[in-house]
This record gives C-alpha cells, sequence and structure tokens, in this order.
C-alpha cells in the first residue's frame, strides 16, 4: 500500500489489516510506552486546504506518536494566498523533504492528482465530497470494537447522503467488511445513482427499529444541502434523532456521527450525550487508525 | 494538374473506383485517364476520396485566447483532419456578435488560407441573452448560422422573437446550445452512476431535455429553421425524430466523442474527458449511433474547443469543458458509421454544409465540383499522439483509431499530405 486515495476497490483482507494494526496501536497508546520509532527520519506533511479540527490533530498526533517529523502546510499563510497554483505549492512542499502527504481538499481527486504530480505516498484527509477514508476506518473500528465483529451490523446512514464525503466512504468500505448499510434521507438529499446496490428507505420512523447503528451524517450546509429540503427543522422532524426516535431503538443499538453534531438538527442532546452514544469513541479511534494508514503508507507494516 | 489514381470516389450514383483530374479549383474529369506529362499523381489504391469534410461547430478561440488556438494551428489541425470547411463559434473575447467582428475573422483567418473558415454570429448582443446581435448585418457578410452556444438563449420570449425574426433571412439557422444552466449548476459530468461514485455534482440529460423540448416547440410556433448542437441524450434524440416526422424544419449534430464513448469513460476524472453536454449512458451513446445512422442526426460535429495543459492540469472540477476535435473526428466517425462510406460523406460534408450554406462544399466528386475533398485510408489504424492544434485535451490521445486522412485538398491545392509511414 503506497498512500490511500480512496477505499473503493479495497479487499477485505486490506482493510482488516488495517484494523488490526490500529487495534495493536491502540493498545500500544493505553500502555505506558506510546511513542514508537517505526517512522523516524520520516516527514510527514499535513496539507489542509479546508478548515478541519478533530482530523488534522489526530493525523499529527498518529505521525507524532510513530516518531515521524511533522509540517503543517496553512494554505491562509501560504504563497496561495500570492496566487501560487495548487501544483507549485504541492511540488514546493515535495521539494522541502517531505516523504509523506496528508491533503484535505475541497476538491474530488485531489489527493490523486498530488500523488500523481508529486511521486509521493498521499493519505486522502477528505476530498470534496468524495471520500473521507480514515473517517471510515475510524468508524468501522469502533463498531468492531464495540460489537466484536462488523459482519452482519445493521447500519442506517441517515440524512444528507448526497453530498457526504463520509457517507460515500463508508459505502465502498463496509459493505465489503459485512455490514448491511441502508441509505436513509430525503430523496433529494440520496444519491443520483446508487452504484453500491444498497437499500434505500426515505422513512427513518419504519427504518429505525432494524437497526444496530444509526450514523447521523451532519447536515453539510456548506455544500448547498440546504437546498435540499425545505427549512432545517422541517429536516429535523422528518431525519432528527429526537428523544422519541431514541426511544424506539433496539436495545443494543448505537448512535454514531462524524462531528461536528449540529445539535437540535440531526441529532437531539440526548442522543449525543447519552450512553449509546460513541462519538467521542469515533473520535479516539481516529489517531490508531491514522497511526496505521501512515505506517502502511509508509510500507512500515 | 493534380491526378488522384486508384481511390473509391463518392460520386452521385455511390462509391465507385475511378482517377480524379483536378485543374485549378475544379475536378475535371473523373473515369479512366491518362496522366499527362507533369501531372502530379497521387497515388491511392484502397482509399476513399471524396468531398472535404465540413465542421459545422469549432472553437479557434481567436480572437482573444490565442494562447489555446489560432487560426494557423486551428487552420492545420482542420485539414489533417481532413476538413476543407469549419465554421467558428462565436464564443469568443469579444465575442462575434457584429459584422466588424466577423469581417475581423474572416479576414485574418482567410489570411492563413488552408482551409474555409466560417463564423457563426451569436444570437444575442455580447452573448448576454438580452437582446438580439446584429444579424441583417452579419447575415449581409454571410453569416448563416447564428448561436450563443456555450449557452442556451434563457429568455424564451427573447428566442421567439429571434426566431420570428430570423425567418426573414433566407437559410438562416438558430443553432442552440441546449443547456438549463439552473439545472446544470455545480455539476461537471454525467448525473449518474459516475458522479454518485465520486460525490461530484451531476449534470442532468434533462438539463439538455428540457431545452430541446422548449426550442422544437418555440420553432413549431414561429417555423424558424433550428438546429440543436451536440445533442447528447436518448430522450433529446427521440423528441427530434419525431418532431422531423411532423415536419419540423430541425436538424442537429452529434460529437466524435458522443458516439464513441460513454460516462464510464470519466471514471479515472481525467479533465480530457470534460466536456458539456457529458458523455452520458451506454444506452445514450447508443441512441446516438442509432439516431446518426437513421438520419435523425444530421451531422458529425467536433465542438473542438481547445485548452491549454495547465488548464487541464487541476482538479477535475475546475478543468474548464471541452475537448478537441478535429484531428480525430473522421477516424472516430467512421467506425461508429461501420465504414459506411456513403452515410460517412453525408454526415460528415454533405448534410453539415447544407446546414450552414457553405456550397462549395459536400458535393459528390464530379466534373465541374469544386475540388474541396479528403482522401481517406479506412485500412489504416494509428494512435494520436501529438496534434496540429496548438492543445492536446483530446480523449482519444493513445487510443488506437481505425482510419486515417491521408491527403485533403483545398480548392484544387493539396493542403495537406500524411506521411505514409508513420
Amino acid at each position: 500500500m503506497s498512500g490511500l486515495l480512496t477505499l473503493r476497490g479495497l479487499s477485505r483482507p486490506v482493510l482488516g489489516d488495517l484494523l488490526d494494526s490500529a487495534e495493536r496501536y491502540g493498545k500500544q497508546l493505553e500502555g505506558r510506552d506510546k511513542e514508537s520509532s517505526e517512522l523516524a527520519g520520516v516527514t510527514v506533511t499535513t496539507v489542509f486546504f479546508e478548515p478541519s479540527t478533530r482530523t488534522l490533530l489526530s493525523f499529527q498526533k498518529a505521525a507524532a506518536h510513530l516518531g515521524a517529523h511533522v509540517m503543517s502546510f496553512n494554505p491562509e499563510v501560504s504563497s496561495l494566498e500570492k496566487g501560487e497554483s495548487l501544483r507549485d505549492t504541492v511540488l514546493t512542499l515535495s521539494a522541502l523533504g517531505s516523504d509523506l502527504l496528508v491533503v484535505r481538499h475541497g476538491g474530488v481527486g485531489v489527493p490523486g492528482l498530488v500523488a500523481r504530480w508529486t511521486g509521493l505516498p498521499v493519505v486522502n484527509a477528505g476530498d470534496g465530497r468524495g471520500e473521507h477514508p480514515t473517517q471510515t476506518l475510524a468508524d468501522a473500528l469502533t463498531m468492531r470494537k464495540h460489537f466484536g465483529a462488523l459482519e452482519g451490523l445493521r447500519m442506517g446512514l441517515v440524512g444528507d447522503i448526497r453530498n457526504s464525503r463520509v457517507a460515500r466512504g463508508h459505502l465502498w468500505a463496509l459493505p465489503t467488511l459485512g455490514v448491511d448499510v441502508t441509505l436513509i434521507g430525503p430523496r433529494s438529499l440520496l444519491p443520483v445513482a446508487n452504484p453500491w446496490g444498497v437499500r434505500i428507505e426515505t422513512d427513518l420512523d419504519s427504518a429505525l427499529e432494524g437497526l444496530d447503528v444509526v450514523y447521523l451524517l451532519r447536515v453539510q450546509r456548506e455544500r448547498g444541502a440546504a437546498a435540499g429540503f425545505p427549512s432545517v427543522s422541517a429536516y429535523a422532524s422528518r431525519f432528527g434523532l429526537t428523544q422519541t426516535r431514541l426511544s424506539r431503538l433496539h436495545p443494543s443499538a448505537v448512535i454514531m456521527h462524524p462531528g461536528p453534531i449540529n445539535r437540535g438538527v440531526e441529532i437531539c442532546d440526548a442522543a449525543a450525550d447519552g450512553p449509546r452514544s460513541l462519538i467521542l469513541e469515533q473520535v479516539a479511534n481516529g489517531v490508531p487508525i491514522r497511526m496505521a494508514v501512515l505506517a502502511a503508507a509508509m510500507g512500515a507494516e | 494538374m493534380i491526378i488522384v489514381k486508384g481511390a473509391r470516389v463518392w460520386r452521385r450514383s455511390g462509391l465507385v473506383e475511378a482517377a480524379v483530374v483536378i485543374e485549378g479549383d475544379r475536378v475535371v474529369e473523373v473515369g479512366t485517364v491518362t496522366a499527362p506529362p507533369g501531372a502530379r499523381v497521387i497515388e491511392a489504391r484502397g482509399a476513399i476520396l471524396g468531398p472535404g469534410l465540413v465542421d459545422i461547430h469549432v472553437h479557434l478561440r481567436d480572437p482573444g485566447q490565442t494562447w489555446k488556438e489560432d487560426f494557423s494551428t486551428g487552420s492545420m489541425a482542420a485539414v489533417a483532419g481532413g476538413f476543407t470547411a469549419v465554421v467558428a463559434m462565436p464564443n469568443t473575447a469579444p465575442p462575434i456578435d457584429s459584422v466588424k467582428a466577423v469581417k475581423e475573422v474572416i479576414d485574418r483567418s482567410a489570411e492563413v488560407g488552408l482551409v474555409d473558415i466560417a463564423v457563426a454570429g451569436a444570437l444575442t448582443r455580447s452573448r448576454e441573452g438580452l437582446g438580439m446581435a446584429d444579424f441583417d448585418a452579419m447575415y449581409e457578410a454571410g453569416v448563416r448560422l447564428f448561436t450563443d452556444d456555450g449557452d442556451s438563449v434563457a429568455d424564451s420570449g427573447l428566442l421567439r422573437r429571434i426566431m420570428a425574426y430570423l425567418c426573414d433571412l433566407p437559410r438562416a439557422v438558430v443553432a442552440e446550445h441546449a443547456e438549463d444552466r439552473s439545472l446544470t449548476r455545480g455539476g461537471h459530468l454525467n448525473e449518474g452512476a459516475v458522479a454518485a461514485s465520486h460525490g461530484i455534482g451531476g449534470l442532468p440529460a434533462v438539463a439538455e431535455e428540457v431545452v430541446v423540448a422548449r426550442d422544437l416547440a418555440l420553432a413549431a410556433d414561429t417555423g424558424a429553421r433550428l438546429h440543436i448542437q451536440h445533442v447528447s441524450t436518448a430522450g433529446s434524440v427521440s423528441m427530434i425524430r419525431r418532431a422531423k416526422e411532423s415536419g419540423l424544419a430541425v436538424t442537429c449534430e452529434v460529437t466524435p466523442h458522443h458516439l464513441r464513448l460513454d460516462e464510464s469513460a470519466v471514471d479515472r476524472l481525467d479533465p480530457n474527458f470534460k466536456m458539456y453536454p457529458p458523455l452520458r449512458t451506454a444506452g445514450d451513446r447508443q441512441a446516438l449511433v442509432e439516431a446518426l445512422e437513421d438520419g435523425t442526426v444530421d451531422a458529425v460535429a467536433t465542438d473542438h474547443a481547445p485548452h491549454s495543459v495547465a488548464e487541464k492540469d487541476v482538479p477535475f472540477e475546475e478543468a474548464p469543458r471541452g475537448v478537441i476535435g478535429l484531428e480525430t473526428s473522421a477516424s472516430v466517425a467512421w467506425e461508429a458509421l461501420n465504414g459506411d462510406a456513403g452515410l460517412f460523406f453525408e454526415r460528415l460534408s454533405a448534410a453539415p454544409a447544407r446546414i450552414a450554406s457553405l456550397d462549395r462544399h459536400g458535393q459528390p466528386v464530379e466534373p465541374g465540383s469544386v475540388a474541396n475533398l479528403v482522401l481517406f485510408d479506412p485500412d489504416r489504424s494509428w494512435k494520436p499522439r501529438s496534434f496540429y492544434s496548438k492543445s492536446s485535451n483530446s480523449p482519444f490521445l493513445g487510443s488506437t483509431l481505425s482510419g486515417r486522412v491521408m491527403a485533403t485538398i483545398h480548392e484544387g491545392s493539396v493542403v495537406y499530405e500524411g506521411d505514409a509511414d508513420e
């Protein structure tokens, strides 16, 4: 594995190995000796063209735990502001001695383009509405740790699926791992086609009781999702996880969300903060999964 | 004197093997001839000779964007592709919306002299969609095709008045780029499985079809001659087929890339496969090929749209729309038409010449006809690796194509001769 651009086409063993490796890193992080030197001498550069808190910090922490040197590129204080092209910018970062780039960008496919331009391994940290592979893997790890196995888990992806890179990553990887995925949302926010062949529901209430995992997607207001429904309150009443809906969940069902959450829109406080919520585990699992991905991307494992 | 020997020649009666004698700007003899001393003989056994190809939809980027293409490189690309006439679209900078702009293009392009460059005029002033362009003066200067190509005329009332007005100018054609911008905003490839796979905004078939439906209704209402540019969907084709059956004066064109490729080719997100209209589904592609065969689609037109490497080597969603087509059109169309020479010359030469009123082009090869000719070898396969065009944004770069232009004769002069052992 050289870099991680997409989950599409990755086999079950490849995905499984990443999760296994992440689980080992997770144990390492719980122990006394958290640091390793696997990536000593390697320069990992984070190149985030879109704002991010958890993903950026999580990659930086993961790289540090592996002993890598971390450089960080910030477009707001860079020569991009002076009109430097994307290509020239990443070639500069390569020339500065980066060994691996972690790229987030608003354009679909940009990590692949950067890999082609620089010849470096690139990890996709979110490309437009394309994918967010390490989020998907962190979520898979979270579910596997919670339920013990992924095979046969019934997961409902709820909300703005059309505009969600998280959903798209899930759709490429989770069925491969045996998860039974159902898309639940208004027709206007469902994908324009279903190349994954998954089940689709437009009524959350009828789908709710059969789910082991209710995965709520953020309403992506910045990507124009608001045009897909009449109002935030209309959305919340059809697809928000309200108190009433919370009480109808299967006893062992869990709630997940990639964050940042819109409280009162897709999720009520009781759901976000209650015992069923795995939201903070998702964040915590982001570090070991990114360690696994960075290590694999550099051929360390 | 030039004598082309051994080729099968597209005559009024069909394809027949004959020698063709060219003197001055005319074909003077077709049949069995002995070459007089001093005559230039082109040995063309195995090839077919027909009227020079006519492309009624090219972007030569001149004036205003000559880093992409100019009259000189565009003319070379045209003749290398077997074309003896092209119609330049008016969405230049500034747009061709006045007789002054028309004359500038005609005069400057004629200096190159390799190929007839006709010009389409804008439908609306400055291509802004607000008021009529200067039709009468442009018509007087020879313009017959009017289009805001790149955009539809969104205002139906204005388009209706334009159609009514152009009815009074014989053979004037309203050519429409069918795209409802409110349905394509944020879109970059066909709305379908590939768009969903990547999470990239789609360009739905209905964005074209609502405009085709409206335009057909307006043409029926006004009696205008309507030409739909680059049709791309099965739905458009079936509406146009019905309109033709009902006697409407409508014509349409298809691009070579829509005949050969479908949306699956865009899966690698190579911007050289990004254009409008986008590559559609396999079913759409099949419908287009059938429509080209049955005559619902009148003409093949390339929508030759050069963009520089720097402009195209960017994220897919940021890349400009458009691909070049002049140098590969004949080969791609030949394959799409299964090597039917009659249909080939009808759809790539005769019909487009009629639509654009280019009367010196598109005629069968007969004594007395103008010597605008192409010599095409159906048995030569080749891989486009470089182009005469200033740009190389072709979806066929490196593909194996069957059939190749051997020579192009414009007004009696050989303006292009392919390298035989390339």
